[in-house]
């Protein structure tokens, strides 16, 4: 048991993965003797040397595409994304081949890598740094696209995406990565992929959510069991492919629904999950559903950051908005 | 003086007479075997060996009668879309007759002569082709990576190949082709630099058929060769006659050697020509002369190899006609018994999205199998 930040718990996961099987390496740019620039590879070049933690050309597409070669010989790269507005260069190797090589060889090949990137905004980060561009991995079928949004989920979740035999597209929310510590068991304890979390039990709102702003749909939901509501919190988690029946149980049983996300609103995430609610719980709904998103813009520079992402007092507002229905 | 000079500022005259190249570089052309069947002093010693040649030869027939199945398979409605190479046989045999067994190919969607030699098995070609997955679930090279379709996404993975053999110490390459088109992609350039950083065994084909569907190669890049395409990644890279497979051959084999001690990557432009459309859904009278093909036609690679192996090795006429019966009986097996295959299950669709199926996904299959 340690007391972690998220970014400490993504560096144990690695170490952890590192040390239990010689197939996995750490590949990207800055990760060795520098340790990442978010240090979430911090000391690992130096612990396991430049065999297994290796540098790269600035490359995004060569990192991705090398990654599906060295996965396709039973490697298991852990590729890192320095952020996720550079990963599009990407997208190519990660929708042509690695998503597909098990399924257009019949299994004879596999690609067993992660592709890892810190993701979001909130942290004053200059262009290109802010961006949530889960949902265009998750429209990826033979992808997993995986959110933690603690610590011990980090650490967990990681495992488990390394372990996976496909591959994993691993967003880790930066705005988190030092925002709190947590004790996280280092036993090596996988937590299951394609499951959603229920981080706090309510009766009356289901509010669905991954990434950072879990953190203000928890806090949120504090504010409104102060108004005599009792919020359900869900961590999506898995986005791809995500676990509709813990999401739909959880709406079937409050019967409101509010979806809250960094990204932006036309066919983000939340566009499915709604559209899942209408078609599988739609006859226990009291209100409509209702989304918390960013509107279909470019994410502002820093000075206007906040007027972009969703806050916790926009959470409470669509809570009271959909708690006016009975 | 080039490139240097002028934009030093504040340099005094001497300092700019002292300045020289930066550096060199040279990209060798290397022709064995002429169009007319000549072969050259300095050919490697394999080339004196009949035994090799006919092997050499019988692999490019093969390839041909594969191509020229393919699409009779194709116009009569029993295959799709398919990428003949004719008269690019040389590149696809000489790689593959330079490779090692446990290499690893990496090809582009050319290179059926170059599978067909490694173990794959033609049925299984005619099945991709046909439009069934189960054709790159092929025999053979198990961990040959299946055609590539991305124009140039496949480099990539050669590096990826290569690398997890040096980490593993292991003794072993991969081999990437790509065509002339490609060589204008990001991730060429990204494949080749990265495996120059890291000096990874893999090595580099270039099928330079002067043709990318209707773009022609000057209409490709502005540099001279493809092959000095390697230069700017510190690497190797030279020029041979795609027509000639022994030069095919002997620079693999070079560049094979190389990977494996140590020496890292290179790049192979084969110069050759597509003689036929780009594809069975292709035009080309649309975009080129039927002259200009024709003169291309006195360099294919087959001829000269035979004329190679009559005046210099006795290859009689029935020796020829016995070769070209066993290719033809073999293709025709191949194609009858890819005709004969049961189509997959409708679950199949699904069977190989993941490892193990989602929640989502079983609900899906279960409607297939019902089906
Ligand atoms: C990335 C990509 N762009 C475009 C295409 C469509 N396309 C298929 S083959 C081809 C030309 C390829 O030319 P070249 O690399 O010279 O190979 P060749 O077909 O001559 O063997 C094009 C444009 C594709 N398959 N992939
Ligand atoms: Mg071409």
């Amino acid at each position: 048991m340690a007391e972690l930040t998220l970014v400490e718990a993504v560096r144990s996961a690695l170490s952890k993965a590192l040390e239990e099987d010689p197939a996995v390496v750490v590949l990207g740019e800055d990760v060795g003797i520098d340790g990442g620039v978010f240090r979430a590879t911090d000391g690992l070049w130096q612990h396991f040397g430049s065999g297994r933690v290796l540098d790269t050309p600035l490359s995004e597409a060569g990192i991705a595409g090398i990654s599906v070669g060295l996965a396709a010989q039973g490697m298991k790269p852990v590729a890192e994304i320095q952020f996720q507005g550079f990963i599009h260069a990407t997208l190519d190797q990660m929708a042509n081949h690695a998503a597909r090589l098990r399924n257009r060889t019949r299994g004879r090949l596999t690609c067993p890598m992660v592709l890892r990137a810190p993701y979001g905004g909130g942290v004053h980060a200059p262009e290109h740094h802010s961006e949530s561009i889960e949902a265009i991995f998750a429209h990826i079928p033979g992808l997993r696209v995986v959110i933690p949004s603690s610590p011990q989920r980090a650490y967990g979740l990681l495992l488990s995406a390394i372990r996976d035999p496909d591959p994993v597209v691993f967003f880790e929310p930066k705005r988190i990565y030092r925002a709190f510590k947590e004790d996280v068991a280092l036993d090596g304890e996988a937590l299951p992929l394609d499951k959603a979390f229920v981080l706090r039990e309510g009766q009356d709102v289901s509010v669905i959510s991954w990434g950072a702003v879990t953190r203000d749909c928890l806090e949120a939901a504090e504010v409104m069991a102060g108004e005599g509501v009792d919020a359900e919190v869900l961590d999506v988690a898995t986005l791809k492919p995500y676990d509709a029946a813990t999401l739909m149980a959880s709406v079937r049983k409050t019967g409101r629904c509010v979806i809250v996300h960094e990204a932006p609103r036309t066919a983000g995430f939340g566009a499915e999950i709604a559209a899942r609610v209408a078609e599988e719980a739609l006859d226990g709904l009291v209100a409509p559903v209702r989304r918390v998103t960013p509107p279909d813009i470019i994410p502002p520079l820093p000075r206007q950051e906040q007027l972009y992402l969703p806050s916790k007092d926009d959470v409470c507002t669509a809570i009271r908005e959909v708690m006016a229905w009975q | 003086m080039p490139l240097l000079g002028r934009e030093l500022i504040g340099m005094s005259d001497d300092r700019m007479q002292a300045a020289v190249d930066a550096a060199e570089f040279r990209i060798p052309f290397k022709r064995y075997l002429s169009a007319d069947g000549t072969l050259a002093d300095a050919a490697p010693g394999f080339a004196s060996d009949r035994s090799e040649l006919v092997r050499l030869y019988e692999g490019m027939l093969r390839t041909r009668a594969f191509d020229t199945e393919a699409i009779a398979l194709q116009r009569t409605g029993r295959l799709g879309t398919y990428a003949s190479s004719l008269g690019q046989e040389a590149v696809a045999i000489g790689v593959a007759a330079a490779m090692r067994p446990e290499d690893v190919l990496v090809p582009s969607f050319r290179e059926h002569g170059a599978q067909i030699w490694r173990g794959v098995r033609m049925e299984e070609l005619f099945l991709y082709w046909g439009g069934d997955e189960r054709g790159s679930d092929f025999s053979g090279p198990r961990e040959d990576f299946p055609v590539c379709v991305p124009v140039g996404t496949q480099y990539c993975h050669g590096v990826g190949v290569g690398l997890a053999f040096s980490l593993r110490h292991e003794d072993r390459c991969s081999v990437v082709v790509g065509g002339d088109g490609s060589t204008s992609r990001g991730d060429f350039h990204e494949a080749m630099n990265m495996a120059g950083v890291w000096k990874v065994p893999a090595v580099f084909v270039v099928n330079n058929n002067q043709w990318a569907i209707s773009v022609p190669r000057a209409a490709q890049t502005a540099a001279q060769t493809l092959a000095q395409k390697a230069i700017g990644a510190g690497i190797p890279g030279e020029q041979v006659d795609g027509c000639d497979v022994i030069a095919v051959r002997d620079a693999v084999e070079r560049a094979l050697d190389r990977g494996r001690r140590g020496e890292g990557a290179t790049l192979i432009e084969c110069l050759t020509y597509r003689l036929s459309d780009h594809t069975t859904s292709d035009d080309a009278t649309r975009y080129r002369e039927d002259a200009e093909v024709s003169s291309h036609w006195p360099e294919e690679p087959t001829v000269r190899l035979r004329t190679l192996l009559t005046e210099a090795h006795g290859w009689s006429r029935d020796e020829e006609e016995a070769l070209r019966k066993e290719i033809n009986g073999a293709v025709k097996a191949a194609s009858d018994a890819y005709l004969q295959i049961d189509p997959q299950p409708a679950t199949a669709i699904v069977d190989y999205t993941y490892a193990e199926l989602p929640t989502d996904l079983k609900a899906v299959r279960d409607q297939l199998a019902e089906r």
